[in-house]
């Protein structure tokens, strides 16, 4: 049957819900969805061959909302994923939450139970808007067809306006099994709703150019606000013409250039040594789409006491949350800083940058110098190599745990979205599902998961969509037999009592070999490039199983319940570099 | 610290969930919260009273925006307003105590609504310290409390402060209808006229009470 497309055909077309759900997404811009069939959604399933909308089938609804999110967070547009009732819908959780907690625009979409039976405990019936109510930013149940396009399209605009977020949208089958008349532009969402705490008229802007004035040690703190509202460019001119230095979160890696000279790099608890001592130096911290989390303030008793702090963000909930501040400037952090620069005047920096470049003498990156040569290989060997061989152009997708940490400090991101990793939720199984939603957005680009070897095994089924998908995406799994991060705590805290966190792994390049995808095993440094060269010169997927040493720590460290400055560092029998 | 904020929400199916869910997260209790009508069809009023630290007011007002399904909130607690609650107390009486009762019930401005053998009911409005103060005469003299229902406070600001609530929806129509003013000016806010003492017939404060 050739593909038609009823939302053109008229511009009132009496459709069926299932088919307007099709249709809505079709208008919206969306091109692919990323999902897994199921009873209660299976009319719209029925009727989405008569769309040009890609559908990825994945193998667990997890990993579609995880897709999603990397799809989003690649590509800057909403990520779309759907499954069905009861306990596809549950599977979706984890991806939301996860979404939620960094603010990624989704729009989920469940099939229901027929609203005759609501609250029936029909078979697989779930209350899934009851359930994911405090991990999305807002969610809808639909029951009758004609809602279906306006709830959506307002949908889309709840997960894409202010603070972007996940928002969850609940169809009973009746819904899609109804006819309505359809009208794409009529089921257009109202304006945006009226938000005077949004409103304010900026009263405090002279009193944030003052502090600038006055300041002998400002700092920029770049977090994901900047990427989530395109102000790159505001935030280096800010930085260029006033001579501020930018330390960023880790969510806002790629925010800020990693080899602008200004950039200090990533703070926070495992941040470089200089970045948290110029946090605790500084006398002004401009705060730039960021939430203060406590990964990055460490104890929040003694965080950055000589400095005064103008908070820039989008979310009014966010200001004076964790950490007290002077200025709270509300608003769309690109627009906010566009009224700010044309009253900037040049700042003389140089001795406050003076000041940060003598500490940087002592940082984690010149760690990788002064590994033991023992023969072993490190992950940062690995990433460091990675970061080379890929001039620093991939987007790379990471798990959680060591190996996120050592991504974070090894690559340097001069892009934005060019890092993908959970953050605030830290879900492990994250990497693969969210590379595939990666790939998928921003196909010309090469895509690289790096993976533990306990966080790929959460979501490896994965690998099969990527082979029905016949995607090129490279997928590193840093191995090193251990829960890393888990064993590092245990390590530190729990007198290396090594409990349960020794794992157990396939050998991975044979189970990519059962998917048909090649890999290969590397367990020297030497072996390293030519094997990313490998991985990067073939068509399709490569994996490739570092292992690496096992009882290997991050660093530095800040112990929870513990001020920024005061770090753990790795201990090293050269005297010159303790780090 | 009480807390007292006035929310204006879509009436549909689960806003109340999400408003409670919210206080719910943030490990605040709520003390009381009424909900009803407003000047505008479709948009339920809800008072609601929260203990919580003075600093955490912003937090929540800012949270209750997030909400899609507010329209508006106001931290009334900061400015001068009007605030009362409705009880329905049920009393166990004798023939010998019924007058006492009545007597007491007169001197609070309350009213019985329901006079049965072995009970009464009194109806009072009035601001939560008046109501505390009847409940602890009736219970002073050893007259039996069957019964309280309580709704819970409701607040609305003093003087020629609108809710604004029409003019958040953008509906300009009704927002001169409601008396907002000529076209393109706002209704004059947060400019608390306060009715002088002797002309008001409200409890204050305790010091209000009886004695």
């Amino acid at each position: 049957m050739t593909k038609q497309n009823p939302s053109t055909n008229d511009r009132r077309t009496r459709l069926t819900g299932a088919e307007m759900i099709w249709a809505t997404l079709e208008g919206e811009g969306v091109r692919e969805v990323f999902g897994y069939p199921g009873g209660a959604i299976l009319p719209a399933y029925d009727a989405l061959r008569k769309f040009p909308i890609r559908h990825i089938l994945v193998r667990h609804e997890q990993s579609a909302v995880h897709m999603a999110d990397g799809y989003a967070r690649a590509s800057g547009r909403v990520g779309v994923a759907i499954a069905t009732s009861g306990p596809g819908a549950t599977n979706m959780v984890t991806g939301i939450a996860t979404a939620m907690l960094d603010s990624i625009p989704l729009v989920c979409i469940t099939g229901q139970v027929g609203s005759k039976v609501l609250g029936s405990d029909a078979f697989q019936e779930v209350d899934i808007t009851g359930i994911t109510l405090p991990v999305t930013k807002h969610n809808y149940l639909v029951t009758r067809a004609e809602d279906v396009a306006s709830v959506l399209r307002d949908a889309f605009r709840v997960a894409a306006s202010g603070r972007p977020g996940p928002v969850l949208v609940d169809i009973t089958k009746d819904a899609q099994q109804g006819t309505a008349d359809f009208d794409f532009a009529a089921a257009a969402s109202e304006k945006a709703r009226n938000h005077p705490m949004l409103d304010v008229s900026q009263p405090s802007m002279a009193e944030a150019m003052e502090l600038i004035r006055s300041a002998k040690r400002p700092l920029i703190l770049a977090g994901h606000g900047i990427i989530q509202s395109g102000a790159m460019n505001q935030v280096r001119a800010l930085a260029e013409r006033a001579q501020i230095p930018v330390a960023c979160t880790l969510l806002g890696l790629g925010s800020f250039p990693a080899s602008h000279p200004l950039n200090l790099g990533m703070m926070g608890m495992h941040g470089e040594s200089w970045v948290n001592h110029s946090i605790q130096e500084a006398d002004l911290l401009i705060a730039c789409g960021m939430r203060f989390d406590d990964r990055v303030t460490g104890n929040l008793a003694n965080y950055a006491q000589k400095a005064r702090k103008i908070h820039i963000d989008i979310d009014p909930a966010e200001i004076n949350k964790n950490v007290p501040v002077q200025v709270a400037l509300i608003g769309d952090l690109a627009q906010v800083l566009d009224q700010m620069l044309p009253l900037l005047r040049p700042r003389d920096g140089a001795a406050w940058l003076r000041t940060i470049d003598r500490l940087k003498g002592d940082a984690a990156v010149i760690d990788i110098k002064n590994l033991p040569d023992n023969g072993h290989l490190y992950a940062a060997h690995v990433i460091h190599d990675l970061w080379h061989a890929t001039a620093g152009d991939a987007v790379i997708a990471t798990d959680v745990g060591q190996h996120q940490m050592w991504e974070a400090q090894y690559y340097k991101h001069d892009k934005p979205r060019s890092l993908i990793t959970s953050g605030g939720l830290g879900t492990m199984g994250f990497a693969l599902p969210a590379a595939i939603g990666a790939k998928i957005a921003c196909p010309e680009k090469e895509v690289w998961v790096i993976a533990g070897d306990g966080g790929f095994q959460m979501t490896c089924p994965e690998l099969a969509t990527i082979a029905q998908e016949q995607l090129d995406i490279n997928i590193a799994i840093i191995n090193n037999g251990y829960l890393g991060m888990i064993r590092q705590w245990q390590e530190t805290f729990y007198e290396k009592n090594y409990q349960c966190s020794p794992i157990f792994s396939p050998d991975f390049v044979k189970l990519a070999d059962a998917f048909g995808i090649p890999g290969a095993t590397v367990k020297t440094r030497s072996e390293v490039l030519e094997t990313v060269k490998e991985a990067r010169t073939r068509k399709g997927p490569f994996l490739i199983n570092f292992m690496v040493e096992q009882e290997d720590t991050v660093y530095p460290m800040i112990v929870p319940g513990a001020a920024l400055h005061e770090m753990i560092r790795r201990p090293s029998g050269n005297p010159l570099v303790e780090t | 610290m009480q807390h007292t904020f006035v929310a204006y929400v879509e009436d549909k199916p689960g806003v109340l969930t999400r408003v409670a869910s919210l206080f719910r997260r943030l490990n605040i209790n709520i003390s009381s919260v009424t909900v009803g009508g407003s000047e505008r069809t479709g948009i339920s009023r809800m008072t609601l009273v929260a203990d919580a630290p003075p600093a955490a007011g912003h937090r929540i007002m800012a949270s209750l925006y997030k909400l899609e399904n507010v329209v508006q909130v106001d931290d009334v607690g900061r400015f001068s307003s009007v605030s009362r609650e409705l009880a329905l107390i049920k009393v166990a009486t004798t023939p010998k105590t019924r007058s006492h009762i009545f007597e007491l019930v007169n001197v609070f401005r309350a009213r019985v609504v329901d006079l049965a053998p072995g009970s009464l009911m009194i109806e009072i409005t009035g601001s939560e310290s008046k109501i505390e103060g009847l409940l602890q005469v009736l219970n002073e003299n050893e007259d039996r409390v069957l019964e309280i229902s309580r709704t819970g406070r409701m607040v609305m600001r003093r003087g020629h402060h609108t809710s604004r609530v029409l003019e958040a929806l953008g509906d300009v129509e009704s927002q001169q209808v409601a008396g907002a003013g000529t076209k393109g000016e706002l209704p004059a806010q947060d400019t608390p006229y306060v009715l002088p003492e002797e002309e008001t017939d409200d409890f204050r404060s305790d010091s209000d009470l009886p004695q």
